[in-house]
């Protein structure tokens, strides 16, 4: 066996040792092959291909992508591209970059300080990166430019695009662009193959949220150059990918309304679809101007607007934190119900105050309300009565409803700024702030003061799941391209269609998928009848607001937030709010769904130190609701021809 | 010829492992590294990103395993060649169901960590296979038809599995590496000559099935300057880059002409084009001088070695490997059509670097243990 073997591998050798030598000589051939190449490339032609290096004949600048436009439900646009005109410089194809500017300056407007700041910019990069010298010209200097291009080398005359916002009333919601910033740079992973001067990236709301897909991708412009680095011809050009287009749920008529309702008042407005969860308004006052942003804000402007008392930049719509106030005694009632603490029919008399533990507890009505029932309870928004069903229910329970109608967590996903709040409880407390519940406590919780903060968004989604009789809902801003049906619509219409449906309404609910937030949907119906007669019946806070027309109609209920408490003095004396100092005044809300009859739309209106709900919050609700029940006809009717479109 | 029984039996501890480890091959290898590092790091414009930073990692974890690999007895690798073979060919059908598709092909499988691409270890799996099984036939059934049929079915296969990614530079690599082994292993000159006709006569039908961009990247090669925007973009750029490099090149990340983006694919397969163009002559030609040196001294472990699948192994891998440097070079030096080969170690990429550490690591196990017979 061995020698066989033996005998086999000295065979074996022999013929690969002889193959590997001949295969090895050819190997040493095409070394000397390479070797060769390289030295000549590099050796013998070296002048040459530097000397085409320097002025390689091909240059390539790149294209900045139309940004995606962003419309309203109706197609109009809010935010789209306007043509501009850019001077760019590459310092590699200029001779003397000091002539350059002095040349510069003699035909648009420089600065001697912005001269300087650009020289520092480009000496920090690369000598064949572009700077953008001016991303802004007007018509006229641009034209010059390229008259005297010939003594401008270096210099290159570009259109591009910029954003352009067609009124404030979005401001907020749509956001605005602004130049990349080095921190952009760093945490926004997306822009780091985009690499084009000049580029405005989203940095709040939609614009900020949906940035990546409204970009689009760059195209480039490759062409010839003589050796001066000027251009001969043009040899190739992609124009890129434009930017994902979006619709949203805005209305801008709405927007219009809302912005002018909240003129002169900081405040916000949020307009809800309660079926579909379909944002139709979302309005932050007082607004700024977009449009400022996109070339850089001024320095004035910028001050001018971070130390307005009224906070314009903040959008106070998800990222405004306020104790709801009042407006949370319809789920404090709901709470009470459904876990069965109360029924509607209890009657507490309120005397303007309760005493507990040696504490006592006022009414904001000093001389009190008498004995009441719920609704009117709710209607009259006493504090008193709420005091003892919070006290009976308990913070806990109060904060499981409080979270399932959406109070105390992000209602959006497309706003990077949007606040989640808080709901209390006892465990919340005991994390938070490492002591231990007080009973006192949730009598405040009760009527929504002490730890509670909510933003409108939130309180929006809570009257709108209440309104659409206890359902969830998701609220989106943007149009659901995909079509999804609506669960909850469905539903509703096949209980219209077959309303004597043998089978259960918890087996229809699942046959829908459909998610009911309650145990008993006569509770909600009862706090959605005491909102009604909050609003319009005689003695309900908001009745002074009421619309009488029946097609206008709605149901509410207010609140106010206080940001201090009252001493024993003010209190004897009856202060007035307007008589306090303005950041001391209590924030008002109003809350409320239309029409009565028929729930369409849910709104939350919030006047920052307005004072009461019923005087500052319910009036400005009042001329937003007429305005989207006129409109929602021409809503509808959109949204049939939609799906006309799309079947 | 007769082997001692002792050195059948070898078993050696880990302090002889390392006296028995060729340094000029390691330490030649290790410069190689380490070089390519540098090279990825200007490429990435002078900034630790993603592109050089793991690079770097995958050179030190690769390199451990080279000498892993390197430990392991040699005879273990002749075993289990047929079942790593194996193995690699479901990995190519795997790919076929379960691959990621990426710009028009379908190469890689997704293991979270990184992307793998089977068909750059097959380079390395094809020749383990072919060497295993010439040492296991005896010298005078190597030109039966019957034995030259497993060699054929052998390269046919990975071929197929490859070419319809479609990558048609790997599928033929994969499949000279294949024949390198047969031809060494003394396949008789006549079956080549047949082969190379037979292949004549169907280029023009295999040339139709060439998809369009294919076909242009070989005219461009013809002419360049037919298309100086299109394919003949990169070959001239690269020219570009490298001749104005000069004697002594512009200097470590100084290169302008890979900065201003004229250089396509400069971390892959025009790796070499950057670094040619910031180390210049010197430089490139201690490049080449390396790979000629690892050539050489693989071959050299093949001559010392005892064992037919060593031999067969360190000779046919060397050819390989010399393949994939001169490919790549001459690519991109304008002597070939771009074909999409890249320079072993130098470039970025992870299957394609684990590949050439682990065949590097077999290599070094054939000196380690040259005086094993195998079986």
């Amino acid at each position: 066996m061995l020698s066989f073997n033996s005998s086999n591998i000295i065979s074996k050798t022999k013929t690969i040792s002889r193959r590997m030598f001949l295969l090895s000589s050819i190997k040493a051939v095409v070394l000397i092959g390479i070797f060769a190449r390289l030295a000549s490339l590099q050796i013998n032609e070296s002048t040459k291909y530097r000397s085409l290096a320097d002025k390689n004949r091909f240059r390539e600048t790149k294209i900045a992508p139309p940004r995606g436009i962003i419309k309203d439900y109706f197609g109009n646009k809010i935010a789209s591209n306007n043509k501009i005109y850019q001077l760019h410089i590459v310092p590699d194809n200029t001779p003397d970059i000091d002539v350059l500017f002095v040349r510069l300056k003699s035909i648009i407007n420089l600065s001697n300080k912005k001269i300087f700041l650009l020289k520092k910019k480009i000496a920090r990069k690369k000598n064949w990166d572009t700077t953008v010298i001016s991303d802004n010209l007007t018509w006229s200097e641009f034209s010059r430019i390229n008259l005297f291009l010939h003594e401008l080398q270096g210099a290159q005359p570009v259109v591009s695009v910029a954003r352009h916002y067609h009124d404030n009333t979005s401001a907020h919601a749509v956001g605005y662009v602004s130049e990349i910033s080095q921190r952009d740079l760093r945490t926004k992973k997306y822009l780091k193959d985009l690499n084009i001067e000049g580029v405005a990236i989203g940095k709040t709301g939609l614009e900020s949220t949906l940035d990546e897909e409204m970009l689009g991708s760059p195209g480039y412009l490759r062409y010839e150059v003589n050796a001066y680095g000027k251009k001969v011809k043009q040899v190739a050009t992609d124009v890129g990918v434009k930017g994902k287009t979006f619709r949203t749920t805005l209305d801008q008529n709405i927007q219009q309304v809302s912005t002018e309702a909240l003129q002169n008042v900081s405040g916000a407005v949020c307009v809800m679809d309660i079926y579909n969860g379909d944002i139709i308004s979302m309005v932050s006052s007082p607004n700024f101007n977009p449009n400022s942003f996109v070339h850089g804000v001024g320095k004035d402007e910028w001050k001018q607007l971070t130390e307005n008392l009224k906070k314009p930049m903040l959008n106070k719509a998800v990222s405004g934190l306020y104790p709801p106030g009042s407006t949370i005694k319809t789920l404090t009632a709901l709470s009470a119900l459904e876990n069965g603490i109360v029924n509607p029919n209890l009657l507490i008399q309120c005397k303007g105050y309760i005493d507990l533990h040696g504490e006592r507890f006022h009414c904001w009505k000093k001389k009190g309300h008498g004995v009441l029932s719920m609704r009117s309870a709710i209607k009259k928004s006493c504090d008193v009565y709420f005091y003892e069903v919070s006290r009976r229910l308990g913070i806990d329970r109060l904060a499981i409803t409080a979270k399932k109608f959406g109070l105390g967590q992000k209602v959006l996903t497309t706003f990077k700024e949007e606040k989640a709040g808080t709901v209390p409880n006892t465990k919340w407390k005991k994390n938070q702030i490492g002591k231990n519940w007080y009973i006192g406590e949730t009598l405040h919780s009760g009527i929504g003061q002490g730890y509670f903060l909510s933003t409108p968004i939130q309180l929006c989604l809570m009257t709108a799941q209440l309104a659409n009789g206890g359902f969830k809902i998701k609220p989106t801003m943007l149009v659901n391209d995909n079509n999804e049906t609506n669960n909850l619509q469905n539903y509703l219409d096949y209980r219209k269609e077959f309303p004597n449906d043998p089978s259960t309404i918890d087996q229809q609910m699942s046959n829908f998928n459909i998610e009911p937030l309650f145990r008993n949907q006569e509770n909600i119906n009862f706090v959605k009848d005491a909102m009604f007669a909050s609003s319009n019946e005689p003695g309900g806070t908001s009745y002074g607001s009421r619309h009488n027309n029946k097609k206008f109609m709605f149901a509410g209920k207010t609140g106010s937030s206080q940001i201090k408490r009252f001493t024993a003095e003010q209190r004897e004396a009856e202060t007035k709010q307007i008589e306090i100092d303005y950041l001391e005044r209590d924030h008002a809300w109003f809350v409320a769904f239309a029409p009565v009859e028929d729930p369409k739309y849910a709104i939350s209106v919030l006047v920052e130190h307005g004072g009461s709900g019923s005087s500052a919050a319910a009036p400005i609700a009042k001329k937003v609701i007429k305005k989207v029940i006129e409109r929602h006809k021409i809503r509808t009717a959109q949204a049939n021809q939609q799906i006309g479109q799309d079947t | 010829m007769l082997y001692s029984r002792s050195s059948l039996h070898t078993a050696f501890s880990i302090r002889e492992k390392f006296f028995y480890l060729d340094y000029t091959l390691l330490f030649s290898i290790l410069l190689l590294g380490i070089i390519s590092i540098f090279a990825q790091f200007s490429s990435s414009g002078g900034e630790f990103d993603y592109f050089s930073k793991s690079h770097a990692i995958r050179f030190c974890l690769f390199f451990i395993l080279f000498l892993v690999v390197s430990f392991v007895n040699i005879r273990f690798w002749n075993d289990y060649s047929l079942l790593i073979f194996i193995f690699l060919i479901s990995l190519l059908i795997i790919v076929k169901f379960f691959g990621i598709q990426s710009q028009g092909s379908t190469r890689w499988i997704n293991l979270f960590v990184f992307n793998l691409q089977p068909s750059e270890l097959m380079k390395v799996g094809i020749i383990l296979f072919l060497s295993n099984y010439y040492h296991k036939i005896s010298s005078g059934d190597v030109n039966k038809f019957r034995y030259l049929l497993y060699p054929a079915i052998a390269m046919l296969v990975p071929f197929m599995l490859v070419l319809t990614q479609p990558d048609l530079g790997t599928a033929i690599l994969i499949t000279i590496s294949g024949i390198v082994v047969t031809w060494l292993a003394g396949v008789r000159w006549k079956i080549f000559a047949y082969l190379t006709g037979l292949s004549v006569v169907l280029a023009p039908i295999g040339i139709s099935f060439l998809k369009p961009y294919q076909k242009s990247r070989i005219l461009t090669f013809l002419n360049p300057d037919s298309d100086p925007l299109g394919a003949g973009y990169q070959i001239i750029q690269s020219k570009i880059a490298i001749g104005s490099g000069g004697l002594f090149g512009k200097g470590f990340l100084n290169g302008s002409q890979a900065y201003l983006n004229f250089l396509p694919e400069k971390h892959t397969d025009f790796i070499f084009t950057l670094y040619s163009e910031e180390f210049g002559f010197f430089g490139s030609a201690l490049m080449v001088f390396l790979y000629f040196l690892i050539t050489y001294r693989i071959i050299r472990i093949g001559t010392v070695t005892r064992s037919i699948f060593g031999k067969l192994y360190c000779y046919g891998f060397s050819t390989a490997f010399f393949i994939y440097v001169a490919v790549n070079m001459s690519m991109v030096l304008g002597l070939l059509p771009i074909v999409g080969a890249p320079l072993p170690i130098l470039s970025y990429g992870g299957s394609s670097m684990l590949a050439m550490m682990f065949g590097l690591g077999i290599v070094m196990s054939c000196n380690v243990y040259k005086n094993n017979a195998i079986g």
